[in-house]
């Protein structure tokens, strides 16, 4: 996959995104120097990329984060260095999006910045077996509220469809119809499938691009 | 839609709130169970329900207290701090006989505390909560599915038995994602005689007060609550056993504690040491008779907790001190893990294995 400077990932609540985010930072620390992850949740104090804060620093990779995440100040706080994002060009940045249009509300305070520099993808990370984005219809209306709210349009869609701890191929090969159904409704390439490593091998034949998830460790 | 979705425990029970027939939510948001306000504010509206995010959670839980007159299902939900608010409601629905769901996924205290998990707040649920001689069912979910069954079940037996049920979970299934199924047998609706749902001039008005004002009258309105309560404690009580049957070391653990405690469980049988699980489902009513039944050749219990130890005292009496109660625990917010569990049936095994 070929990475923009910036690579923005949004969607439902739950959808996948921080996992992504994180898997996505690997890949790209293995081709460049100067990644960093831009952890920008406003909304769940929990299951934060600064869970795996350690990985990142072996791999040099930066993380911008609010120093309240996944601690129990429960504060919807940027992080302090917030601007480094656009402000410094050397940087690659994967940008973990609050989930729905609350969420997204935080990116638009750099949405000049972003659009001025053209230099970005904003990607709507879609799970067909969440229950508020079952169908293309109901995805394509939370997609709608995200740019209202961050007024950045997307430029495509990553479909991570998964049921959790049951996901088999199967369960992936199934919600194909409905990633295609989204990204031709909204008009946008579908980029990227994302799949569980365990999963990988039984599917990279089928699935093209696909992106092979080392999860986030998980309580219990 | 699929068969199963892959939901939030908060979300789980949200939607199987809706699949009861509750349209009618009423809350104030507070981690870490927002997303029950979050999906009913998107859902609620669209079926023709009532979302309404309250100035307070007294107000909420009086507004619960409205619609449970009138014979609607209804619910609120909060975390630890904001539940001890309700608490003066929560007493005048049971002064009232009202039926409502209540839930509380639990964080870390006393006082603001913090926004992890916790089960400290035992005592309160399982006392009642609120002033007077009261019980409410408290049922303790330990999956993203049981979140959802026992939501339902929730509203069904505050209908049977004109009373408060209250879902206690703890941040972490509130928060843990998992698949669903949502088809659940729900019982069709109870008639409600005694709802404030308009004479249309063919009967005597209904009242819905929790004051009394001859004591003797009061007495007896108490005494019939408590009978009550002794048919639920006959026919409602709910649990789960593992490897009890022939086990030396029986633990008790209920919500995620219990997820925990069958991973230490398995662990001790490994290694020869012969331990269970009782998990109550029921918190009230607590399930003595496993544990009694256990008692007669169990060497000793081990309550697995996030708290400093309540649920323990529910585990003494039931044992009548037949065999030593030990406590494995955590609090504040963090959460024992399985080798935790698993050191301290070693140690009560004697240190050996």
């Amino acid at each position: 996959m070929n990475y923009k400077r910036l690579t923005i990932l949004c969607g439902h609540y739950g959808s996948g995104k921080t996992n992504i985010a994180v898997n996505m930072a690997y890949a790209l620390a293995s081709q460049r120097d100067h990644v960093a992850v831009a952890d920008l949740d406003i909304v769940n104090p929990y299951f934060r990329t600064k869970d795996s804060q350690e990985d990142f620093d072996e791999r040099g990779i930066r993380l911008i984060v609010s120093e309240f995440a996944s601690s129990n100040v429960d504060l919807p706080s940027m992080p302090a260095d917030l601007y480094a994002i656009t402000d410094d060009r050397s940087l690659s940045v994967i940008m973990d999006i609050g989930g729905d249009d609350r969420g997204a509300l935080a990116l638009g305070r750099l949405r000049d910045a972003i659009l001025d520099e053209d230099d970005y993808e904003m990607y709507m990370v879609v799970n067909r077996y969440r229950p508020l984005t079952p169908d293309a219809d109901t995805t394509i209306e939370v997609m709608r509220e995200i740019e209202r709210a961050c007024g950045i349009p997307f430029t495509g869609i990553i479909n991570n469809s998964n049921l959790g701890d049951e996901t088999d191929a199967e369960t992936v090969l199934s919600s194909v119809a409905y990633a295609d159904q989204v990204a031709e409704k909204a008009s946008l390439p579908l980029v990227l499938t994302t799949v569980r490593e365990d999963l990988y091998d039984s599917l990279k034949e089928k699935l093209s691009p696909l992106l092979c998830l080392h999860l986030q460790a998980k309580p219990i | 839609m699929a068969d199963k979705i892959l939901m939030k425990g908060n979300e789980a029970i949200a939607e199987a709130a809706i699949v009861a027939g509750c349209r009618h939510y009423f809350g104030y948001p507070i981690t870490p169970q927002t997303e029950i306000a979050a999906y009913m504010a998107k859902k609620m509206p669209k079926i023709g329900g009532v979302f309404l995010q309250a100035e307070s959670e007294i107000a909420a839980i009086n507004m619960v207290y409205g619609v449970a007159s009138a014979g609607k299902r209804v619910m609120t939900s909060s975390s630890s701090p904001g539940v001890s608010l309700k608490g003066e409601g929560l007493s005048y629905l049971a002064g009232s006989d009202l039926p409502s769901l209540i839930v509380n996924v639990q964080r870390g205290g006393p006082g603001l505390g913090g926004i992890q998990p916790s089960q400290s707040d035992y005592f309160q649920s399982t006392r009642g909560g609120g002033h007077g001689d009261y019980h409410m069912i408290v049922l303790a979910p330990a999956s993203v599915q049981e979140m959802a069954e026992l939501t339902v079940k929730g509203f069904e037996l505050a209908d049977t038995y004109r009373m408060t049920s209250m879902i206690l979970a703890d941040g972490t299934m509130g928060q843990m994602m998992e698949p669903v199924s949502l088809d659940i047998e729900v019982k069709p609706m109870i008639d409600k005689p005694w709802a404030t749902t308009g004479t249309k001039m063919a009967r005597k008005h209904n009242i819905v007060n929790s004051l009394s004002l001859v004591p003797e009258e009061l007495e007896q309105l108490n005494f019939a609550r408590y009978e009550r309560y002794r048919t639920i404690e006959e026919n409602e009580t709910m649990f789960e056993e593992y490897l009890v049957e022939d086990a030396d070391i029986v633990l008790a653990a209920f919500g995620i504690a219990a997820r925990v405690s069958k991973n230490a469980v398995d662990e001790a049988r490994k290694r020869g040491i012969k331990a269970g699980l009782i998990r109550p489902i029921t918190l009230w009513p607590f399930p003595k008779a496993p544990f009694m039944a256990a008692a007669e050749h169990a060497k000793a219990f081990l309550s697995v907790e996030l708290n400093m130890g309540q649920m323990i005292e529910d585990v003494q009496l039931a044992t009548g001190c037949k065999a030593p109660v030990y406590l494995c625990n955590r609090a504040g917010g963090m959460i024992p893990d399985p080798k935790q569990v698993l050191q301290s049936i070693i140690n009560i095994n004697g240190g050996e294995n």
